[in-house]
């Protein structure tokens, strides 16, 4: 089932969560709110629910309004932030419990909670009550007890955002071949950029209540809308120049920029990423900035380098190879020169533009 | 585990000493003076048919009126918790009032009220409600001052109800009865038997207010702890407190098996 979000618009009090969102949902699809807290992700998908009503604006699943219908009508499964398992009831009943409130009976009941407990792989813990359960453990009681009532679409807030880091990555990867098996239209909130796009076919970047940029993964990652995505989609080094001439000038960075041909000089920003910036001991013609290495950190995938421009007394940070490291054989105090493979510009009122250099 | 706070031996020596001399002592003493008794004595004394009618209306009236206290308790608690409403801080002040008040003068406002010509009586007894010197009168009085125990049990839990439950259960398809009779109330079962228990202890030892609302007639509306006062009054020491040995032997036996209720209602916490 597809869901249709239009020009929802959604106040609590004087803080305007939501300003005229509108959301498409595909048949089957796998679709990321992302965004700081504070931009409309939860209420958006509560909205979607039907656990908060909208002030204007439309909901429908295919082509049916269900604006005015409540989250029970909805047929929805909607997963918690904090799970909200039902305490007193052990993983079975809980499972269970779509079920009996719409008094199925006993042996569809128990056929159906034994088959999404084999699905969520907690076979041997049905007995168990909440307390006694793993943090992972409980998101997949919940994630299990919202499939029970075989719900049109599932929707999902920070599923992952209580657990610890390896319990996560594994929950994450778990979700997406759930996904690709039972192919149920899905909605999932997160904060985690990295989240968003590993698991999601596409995704929505939310800030103040407005959708910055929607797209797929890469199509986000790559092309940012706006300074804001480039900025919430993870480190970026950000040096304020002026574009004149085709030209972005930021102290002794240079990079082409023929969308303003202009002769009048404008401010502008240079965005350039950590793994886009490059290391080394001699200047390399104009566009490359006198730093001094401040600290190392070679414990992740690449080798962090922060170091400071002398020119703009910023920190910078930069991603290299573990071979380019070696090579460089960088030290703290050692004056190096930086310089983009690839940078993002925006002028204020300005389409962005990407430049190789 | 190595606990941060010093003063594990001084607090204890004085929690013990506090029991010793406040509870231990007293009840020693109680024992001591029906120990000087036979058995065929001891048991002249406690088990007399006005003995036995005047235990049972103690236990009848108390558990009567716990068990409609602890209704009341959640109906209150969740008018607190969950409207607003114009005087509810003053509401919520009301409930405690049965702590503060002497229970005599509630018993003596009770009486007056209910009595043939009171405020309400007058209306009541011609439709032969008698809520004044009779059995419903003592479990009247004993509801009146039971319930503030079990709204302030309730209260709290309810307090820190999440709200994302109730809305699990709703998405779920539960209707707001379901919700309530599956997610809330099952939530509210072991807070609700702490207060019943509470209230339960305060009504089997409750003198004040009772011996004004009910006309403490022998077989009739004559609880235990006035049956004492009666033999002490009748200088017959070691009656009154084979009884009371009696009445604190078979309270504690309660309050021991409610407690076990207790903790089995909780199993599911971890």
């Amino acid at each position: 089932m597809s869901i249709s979000v239009r020009n929802l618009s959604k106040r609590f009090g004087n803080f305007l969560a939501l300003d005229d969102v509108s959301v498409e949902v595909g048949e089957g699809e796998l679709l990321a709110l992302l965004g700081p807290s504070g931009s409309g992700k939860t209420t958006l998908l509560r909205v979607i629910a039907g656990l908060e009503s909208a002030d204007s604006g439309s909901v429908l699943y295919d082509d049916r309004d269900m604006t005015r219908r409540s989250a029970r009508e909805r047929n929805v499964g909607f997963c918690f932030q904090h799970y909200a398992l039902f305490r007193h009831m052990n993983v079975f009943e809980n499972i269970a419990f779509g079920l009996r409130v719409r008094k199925h009976k006993g042996q569809v009941v128990n056929d159906r909670v034994n088959e999404l407990l084999r699905l969520v792989r907690l076979e041997n813990l049905a007995k168990r009550y909440p307390a006694q359960l793993s943090g992972g453990q409980r998101q997949r009681v919940a994630l299990a007890r919202a499939l029970a009532i075989q719900p049109r679409v599932l929707l999902l807030d920070e599923p992952f955002g209580a657990l610890d880091a390896k319990v996560r990555q594994e929950l994450r990867q778990w979700l997406r071949r759930l996904h690709d098996e039972i192919h149920m239209t899905s909605v999932f909130v997160t904060h985690d950029q990295e989240e968003a796009f590993e698991v999601a076919d596409r995704v929505v970047v939310m800030n103040q209540g407005k959708i910055e940029q929607a797209g797929t993964p890469a199509d986000v990652f790559e092309r940012p809308a706006n300074p804001f995505v480039m900025d919430f989609l993870g480190n970026v080094n950000v040096f304020h120049g002026r574009v004149q001439n085709g030209k972005a000038h930021a102290g002794g960075l240079e990079v082409d920029y023929p969308a303003y041909s202009a002769d009048v000089s404008r401010p502008a920003t240079v965005y350039v990423r950590p793994h886009e910036l490059e290391i080394d001991e001699v200047p390399l013609g104009r566009t490359s900035l006198e730093a001094q290495v401040v600290r190392t950190n070679p414990t992740g995938s690449a080798v962090k380098v922060a170091l400071v421009a002398v020119e703009f007394g910023i920190e910078l940070q930069v991603e290299l190879s573990f071979q380019r490291y070696a090579e460089l054989r960088l030290a703290t105090g050692d004056t190096v020169y930086v310089s983009p493979r690839k940078a993002t510009v925006f002028v204020p009122e300005g389409a962005a533009l990407d430049y190789a250099i | 585990m190595m606990r941060v706070l010093p003063g594990f031996r001084s607090s204890l020596t004085l929690a013990l000493m506090y029991l010793t001399a406040m509870v231990v002592v007293p009840l020693v003493a109680c024992v001591a003076t029906v120990s000087s008794l036979t058995f065929q004595e001891f048991w002249a004394a406690v088990w007399t048919p006005r003995a036995r009618s005047a235990y049972a209306l103690t236990f009848g009236a108390s558990f009567a009126s716990a068990a409609i206290t602890s209704g009341l308790g959640i109906l209150l608690a969740w008018v607190l918790v969950r409207y607003e409403f114009p005087f509810k801080r003053v509401l919520d002040a009301l409930v405690d009032l049965p702590f503060a008040l002497p229970t005599a003068v509630a018993g003596l406002v009770y009486s007056s009220l209910y009595v043939e010509n009171g405020w309400l009586g007058r209306f009541l007894v011609p439709l032969d409600i008698h809520l004044a010197y009779s059995r419903s009168a003592i479990v009247l009085v004993l509801v009146f001052i039971g319930l503030p125990f079990s709204v302030r049990t309730v209260q709290p839990v309810l307090e820190s109800f999440d709200v994302e439950t109730e809305e699990a259960a709703h998405s779920l398809g539960a209707t707001r009865w379901q919700t309530f009779w599956r997610v809330i109330l099952p939530a509210l079962i072991p807070a609700t038997i702490t207060g019943f228990a509470l209230s339960l202890a305060r009504g089997l030892g409750e003198y004040g207010s009772v011996v004004f609302v009910s006309n403490n007639r022998p077989f009739e509306t004559e609880i235990a702890p006035q049956l004492i006062v009666q033999r002490l009054q009748e200088f017959h020491y070691r009656e009154a407190a084979s009884i009371a040995v009696v009445l604190l032997a078979a309270s504690f036996t309660l309050l021991l098996v409610i407690n076990l209720l207790e903790r089995w209602s909780k199993r599911y916490e971890a």
